[in-house]
């Protein structure tokens, strides 16, 4: 059984369902992520977790202890909220003090333990310091000292990073994985970010009107997303509509052939049983889409036709849109590896885009 | 409040300020800060000094004060202060005026915070709305509320037959409230009541409500999370609020001229005997510069012991 068990928990706002009927469980020393957009429900259920709010229906049970009767206080899960909310009246120690206090910890080992948590985050000089005192990123490692100074189960963390700059964003992020990754205590983050639930998380729970669209590791959301909306929410994606016409099997799945009304005949991978007739979307990433001048067509490929349309320059690649002959649009890109190359092509010039069969993945529905 | 604003993540910040206010110098400055400074200049740091110069004057023949110059000398006295050092009568009243105020303090306060904390914690939408029955008192005339009181506490009154309804049969002397030091300290307290009530919820408003959240995940229970985070945060409201309410309590006479009795009679009764009824301005003088001294240090005691420090 896994550590943390969310049983078919429900939670309605009047005749809206902010989470429907959502079971997860979380292993022990997994680093977990709740993704989706705001109001998909991840912050509720988060909340129900830490036991700011109830559930309507299910439960949620910790070390095979159902923690319904449990206000926060009694909970041994311990939360690091978005603001950070360190107690501006209290220095640093104080703030890391706090829980060992509300728990009757002896003053000798009080002192002992903040002292041990501060340098766990580097900050064992600032012990002093009001929070108003340190910048974003050290107020965030004082927010993470003070909830793991009781060592609990499990840590909540929403969206700690989502109120600092991009550059801070990406070392504190690799500082959480080294962090979760020494002490072993299961994170539950949650963050409608999707680039940083890729890099961090362990597995991922993408989140969508208070249902959970996919759980999977982060590759397997990113490689083969199982809905429509996976696919578009995570990263960016082609997404072809049309209606399958043939299937052949191939290796543990099948190839589709699909009829895509603006590009043609296309050929894409599925990994479930689907019949001719269905109707669905093939999902491309962009980075998987090779462009070129003249026809190059190599085998297992689908192929079409197009000019440029626009591109957006990004610095390390270049993002072409192509305009198939049909009239669909097709993302493309390209990394600029050749130093002072910006692009290779200008918008109007005649392509060819190409991508293998497996590339795509057919998405019922 | 500390401030909660971080200097580390607006380094341009305190520049841009600097730039803005060496701009702004100069004659604007004077234009915006100038009138205000005339009014109190005109109308409070002058009839100060005014004061201060009178006490060391005589009395003059038919009360006021004698000419400040006569025969081509300055015509100054020690005689009020004197008159106040000899009698321990002044001295008496001043630590009973003290301590009626500290009583109406402490009154409001515990009448005053649960009162503003209820509105900090209702919905936004009704916020205004309650902070405006608050102050709806001031509404009416402060003499006609005083004397409202003279009523519910008066001897047919509801109250206090009421009280005497069982005080009596108890086998003790029938209780009058009204003209005692219970009726001043009553009416002292409803009075200031919404001066102590603003300047809380003006602070508890603004409290994060995340922090109440953060202590409770933290382990500590609804005493603890008043005691350790929003008592803590809201001292700078009580102290104001102290202030506002201590400081007009000290000096007031309307109410224990209305209220008390003989024995409530307060500083501030005596201050308006000798300006109005005795006319002895420089022993007035005396009086009032005195009691502004003491409102003065007990101000700088409280500022000392609510002064910021490294606490954990």
């Amino acid at each position: 059984m896994a550590l943390l068990e969310i049983r078919n928990v429900t939670r309605r706002f009047g005749d809206f369902a902010a989470v429907d009927d959502v079971s997860i469980g979380i292993e022990a020393g997994e680093f977990f992520t709740l993704l989706g957009p705001s109001g998909c429900g991840k912050t509720t259920l988060l909340r129900m977790i830490a036991g700011f709010d109830l559930p309507d229906g299910g439960s949620i049970v910790l070390d095979g202890k159902d923690l319904a009767g449990d206000p926060p206080e009694r909970r041994p899960v311990r939360t690091v909220f978005q603001s950070y909310a360190l107690f501006p009246h209290m220095t640093v120690a104080g703030n890391v003090a706090f829980p060992l206090r509300m728990a009757k910890v002896d003053r000798a080992e009080v002192e002992r333990q903040v002292k041990l948590a501060l340098e766990g985050v580097q900050l064992g000089g600032k012990a002093d310091r009001y929070p108003h005192e340190l910048s974003g990123g050290q107020k965030q490692r004082v927010a993470i000292a003070r909830a793991l100074v009781t060592k609990p189960r499990v840590l909540l963390l929403d969206e700690p990073l989502a109120a600092l700059d991009a550059k801070l964003r990406g070392e504190l992020q690799l500082e959480l994985i080294n962090l979760q990754k020494d002490i072993g205590i299961t994170f539950v983050y949650v963050t409608h970010d999707q680039t940083e639930a890729l890099a961090l998380s362990h597995r991922i729970a993408v989140m969508n009107h208070g249902r959970v669209e996919q759980l999977d590791e982060p590759s397997r959301i990113y490689g083969l997303p199982r809905t429509r909306f996976v696919a578009d929410f995570i990263g960016h994606c082609n997404l072809f509509d049309g209606a399958v016409v043939a299937t052949t099997p191939h290796e543990s799945g099948a190839l589709v052939d699909l009829d895509v009304a603006d590009l043609g005949r296309i050929r894409a991978f599925t990994k479930g049983q689907v019949t001719p007739g269905t109707t669905g979307s093939v999902a491309v990433r962009p980075e998987k889409i090779r462009i070129s001048a003249s026809v190059t067509q190599g085998e297992d490929e689908n192929h079409c036709a197009g000019h440029i349309r626009d591109f957006l320059y990004m610095g390390d690649v270049t993002v072409y849109i192509v305009e198939a002959r049909g009239g669909q649009r097709v993302e493309a890109l390209l990394a600029n590896s050749e130093a002072g190359r910006t692009k290779f092509f200008e918008a109007g010039d005649a392509v060819e885009a190409a991508w293998r069969f497996d590339a795509g993945h057919f998405i019922p529905g | 409040m500390p401030d909660t604003s971080s200097p580390a993540e607006a380094p341009g910040r305190g520049g841009r300020a600097a730039s803005w206010q060496t701009r702004s110098s100069g004659a604007g400055r004077w234009l915006v800060s100038g009138p205000p400074l005339a009014y109190l200049l005109v109308f409070f740091a002058i009839p100060a000094l005014i004061m201060v110069a009178a006490s060391f004057t005589p009395p003059g023949e038919f009360g006021g004060l004698a000419p400040l110059f006569e025969d081509g000398k300055a015509n100054l006295t020690l005689e009020a202060y004197e008159r106040f050092a000899e009698d321990p009568i002044y001295l008496e009243l001043f630590v009973k005026s003290v301590l009626y105020a500290a009583i109406t303090t402490l009154c409001c306060l515990l009448l005053a915070y649960p009162l503003a904390l209820l509105v900090a914690r209702s919905a936004r939408k009704y916020r205004d709305l309650l902070m405006l029955l608050v102050i709806l008192p001031f509404w009416s005339n402060f003499l006609i509320r005083v004397y409202a009181w003279m009523i519910i506490l008066g001897p047919q009154s509801a109250v206090s037959r009421a009280l005497n309804a069982v005080v009596e049969p108890l086998g003790f002397e029938p209780v009058s409230l009204l003209f005692s030091s219970f009726a001043v300290l009553v009416g002292l307290v409803y009075v200031h009541l919404p001066f102590m009530v603003l300047p809380l919820y003006a602070n508890l408003e603004k409290h994060d409500p995340a922090l109440l959240d953060a202590a409770q995940d933290l382990g500590a229970n609804a005493w603890q999370r008043f005691w350790r985070v929003t008592f803590p945060l809201s001292l700078p409201g009580v102290w104001a609020g102290a202030a506002l309410v201590f400081i007009p309590a000290l000096g007031i006479f309307a109410i224990p001229d209305i209220l008390g009795g003989t024995e409530s009679t307060l500083i501030g009764n005596v201050i308006k005997q000798q300006f109005l009824e005795t006319r002895d301005w420089p022993f007035g003088s005396v009086l009032s510069i005195m009691l502004t001294a003491v409102a003065l240090a007990l101000a700088g005691l409280a500022a000392w012991v609510s002064r910021p420090r490294r606490t954990t």
